[in-house]
């Protein structure tokens, strides 16, 4: 008896000890990012290797998952996606015409492109948060592939998120759909800027809010495209973020708020482009900011 | 006696490893309506009242970590949770026998329960994010059903490979006898 006591009593101490290293380590890694440093680097030679490896496994199995959709629905798919390719191989000999003509016009005018096309490097999605509360996920490169924090991360055509933490061969990216991330965008026909936030409760209808946009004169209707705006200081310009799915003007009849259907497919994301470009860089605030 | 002692720390990083993987690579492919469910909690609660509170509390420490490095924005907050749950789930370990699956079931259901809980206030509450019936109907609820779907498939080879390794234990105890 004597010697179960002094278990449950060296079990609490551990209990009690391991607690306060905790809080210890959370207060330390809520003032400083180089707390996290020791641990980290465990996880580069350890997990992060093998994590590449399994991640195939569960691609593998998601397209397993997948193929329990019915053939009918299918088929079905098909011959609408059919008619759409149809529809929009018209469109695009169009659309080439037009911008054949842009670009003669463009070198007439000898015109800058608004944007520089920026350096962008490739990489593959290799874990994801392993909680249902926040949309955070790993890519396979890292500092030693020149990404650095803060660089945006693009999925397809529309921007997925933001670096928020690099080790030496893997990066850790915060999506715009997280529930703790802010992104200041603006209507791409418009110019008027709003604040995008991303929501856990709407995450499931696959939306992301926006509000404080200025409520004038300029017509803005479901289906316009939002893109980063010229004020933010983490986003470049001119990403495409999504497009308008329901707008109301709020209750102050000073600003609008509603819903955006981001241009990225949060669920499915395998491959995203980092552009190697940070808007600090490109303002020169890289000093002044930090 | 030694070397088997070494061999129950290696299973158990293996066990644990494989969750980790299993968590963060294999089921975010796996999502049943938006949630995963959470493999890692299962193992900790699991070596807690099958191994005993400080078992479950080494076990859970070093889960919690592991999440803390991939997807924490603090160290130590997961590490925390997970801690406090396999010393919970070790107390148990006295009324625990291994023929019942029913006990297993409950203490993993509630941990779950407790586990979503705690990160809503822990998290979201502090940042005055009142919605709580949202988040208890769309993520808490579901994760624990689907974590007890997970369960039912799990809990076995963890009971099989445990009872493996204490039949292994007793016979070596019993030759040095």
């Amino acid at each position: 008896m004597k010697k179960k006591n002094q278990i449950t009593r060296t079990n609490r101490y551990i209990l009690i000890g391991l607690s306060v290293f905790c809080a210890f380590m959370m207060v330390l890694s809520s003032f400083s990012d180089k707390a996290a440093g020791p641990f980290r680097i465990l996880a580069n030679v350890t997990v992060v290797p093998l994590q590449q490896g399994i991640n195939h496994v569960g691609g593998w199995l998601g397209d397993l998952k997948d193929n329990f959709a019915t053939l009918q629905q299918l088929q079905e798919e098909n011959d609408r996606l059919k008619e759409q390719v149809d529809a929009l191989t018209t469109e695009n000999n169009y659309l080439l015409e037009e911008s054949y003509e842009y670009e003669r016009l463009q070198e007439l005018y000898e015109l800058d492109q608004n944007y520089a096309e920026y350096e962008k490097t490739a990489a593959h999605v290799i874990g994801r948060d392993s909680g249902n509360w926040f949309n955070t996920f790993t890519i396979d490169k890292g500092s030693l592939d020149g990404i650095e924090a803060d660089m945006n991360v693009l999925a397809g055509s529309g921007l997925a998120g933001i670096v928020t933490e690099v080790g030496p061969t893997w990066s850790k990216v915060r999506s715009i759909i997280d529930d703790s991330t802010n992104v200041s965008g603006m209507v791409l026909s418009t110019s008027d800027t709003c604040i995008i936030s991303g929501d856990l409760s709407l995450m499931s209808t696959g939306q992301i809010a926006f509000d404080q946009m200025e409520n004038n004169d300029n017509v803005v209707a479901v289906g316009d495209q939002i893109v980063t705006s010229y004020i933010s200081d983490k986003y470049l310009q001119g990403i495409l973020i999504g497009s308008v799915s329901e707008i109301n003007v709020d209750s102050n009849n000073l600003t609008r708020s509603g819903y955006i259907t981001p241009a990225v497919d949060f669920r499915n994301i395998q491959e995203v482009l980092v552009i190697k470009t940070t808007k600090a860089e490109l303002t020169g605030e890289n000093d002044a900011g930090e | 006696m030694k070397s088997i002692k070494i061999r129950r720390i290696v299973v158990t990083a293996v066990i644990l490893l494989a969750a980790y993987l299993l968590q963060t690579a294999v089921f975010p492919s796996l999502e049943i309506a938006g949630v995963k469910p959470n493999f890692m909690l299962i193992v900790t609660a699991s070596f807690g009242f099958m191994r005993g509170p400080r078992e479950g509390m080494i076990v859970g420490f070093i889960s919690g970590l592991l999440i803390d490095i991939q997807s924490g924005d603090m160290i130590g907050f997961y590490a925390l949770i997970y801690l406090i749950a396999g010393y919970v789930n070790g107390v148990f370990e006295q009324i625990y026998f291994d023929e019942d699956i029913k006990l297993p079931l409950l203490l993993i259901t509630g941990t779950d329960l407790l586990y979503g809980m705690s990160v809503y206030f822990l998290t979201f509450l502090l940042r005055s994010d009142f919605n709580f019936p949202y988040y208890f109907n769309r993520i808490i609820i579901p994760e624990t059903i689907y974590t007890i779907a997970i369960t039912l498939i799990a809990y076995p080879l963890l009971l099989y490979v445990n009872r493996r390794l204490e039949e292994e234990e007793k016979r070596s105890a019993s030759r040095f006898v």
